[in-house]
């Protein structure tokens, strides 16, 4: 079997996510912003495949680019965005970012330049046929559900959003 | 060309991580706050994948609990966001001080 992760679709798909980020955060239509969102979420879903992870690829497509991205589109709807055109997209600290990216930048390279000597050389041998079966002994197994409470805990996490965002967002009655 | 080995995916995910930071500092608008808080999100997931293929399938099970968590902070985000734009017609977040000292 070739081998899918070549050279050339991980700069593929890494440019394309790279740079539909830049468009996103640089468009002053948020409409824009969210589909060049969409395009990124796309191109990591590839990655992900490359990666060996084919079910977090699904999830991405149909959670993030599915469900997260047409939330954002239906709350655009509900305000207005002809008056962003006349006002200025930017406020005034663009050098707390400018030393926020400098330090973040000189922690990855010390971090490259140390630690990549200090990873496994080999990397493991992951079937991606039984993945989803995988994952699902991981979090549902008699013995290897090591993360079967985290689980609970995250339902009941998202049981308290959708609560607390009907709230938020209903009117005073 | 060379070899595509774990680096290089943690130097995009870092790529990713920058630029949804450089759009949490420097935007105004509140919507795409919230789009680059998800992106940097999705760094991390990438960042946790890349590692999962070195050190086992746990990094994939906590990539889910991320997209998850993701899910939430979208939904209460905007709420938050419906009940704001209701209060005081503007998007921006330097118009909301009340706080601020």
């Amino acid at each position: 079997m070739t081998p899918v992760a070549t050279p050339f679709f991980f700069y593929f798909l890494s440019g394309i996510a790279v740079l539909c980020a830049i468009i996103m955060v640089t468009k002053i239509n948020p409409v824009h912003s969210a589909l060049a969102l969409i395009v990124t979420l796309l191109a990591c879903a590839g990655l992900y495949l490359m990666l060996y992870a084919p079910f977090m690829a699904g999830v991405q497509i149909v959670l993030y680019a599915g469900g997260i991205l047409v939330m954002f589109l239906f709350v655009m709807m509900l305000v207005n965005i002809e008056s962003l055109y006349i006002e200025k997209m930017l406020n005034k600290q663009w050098i707390v970012a400018l030393a926020a990216t400098a330090m973040f930048a000189v922690m990855v390279i010390a971090g490259l330049l140390r630690g990549a000597k200090t990873l496994p050389q080999h990397v493991l041998d992951l079937p991606e046929q039984n993945n989803v079966q995988q994952i699902g002994l991981l979090l549902y197994g008699r013995d290897t559900g090591y993360y079967m409470f985290p689980f609970e805990i995250a339902s009941i996490l998202l049981l308290v959003a959708v609560v607390g965002a009907v709230v938020m967002a209903k009117r005073r009655v | 060309m060379l070899e595509i080995g774990i680096t290089h995916y943690l130097v995009v995910g870092a790529l990713l991580f920058v630029i949804g930071m450089v759009g949490v500092i420097t935007r105004r608008n509140v919507i795409i706050i919230f789009m680059s808080i998800e992106l940097m999100l999705n760094s991390v997931n990438l960042n946790l994948l890349a590692f999962s293929r070195l050190y086992g399938l746990h990094g994939q099970v906590f990539a889910l609990f991320i997209a998850a968590d993701a899910a939430a902070e979208a939904a209460v985000g905007l709420g938050i966001l419906i009940a704001f734009f209701r209060n005081r017609e503007t998007v921006n977040v330097d118009e909301v001080h009340l706080l601020k000292w």
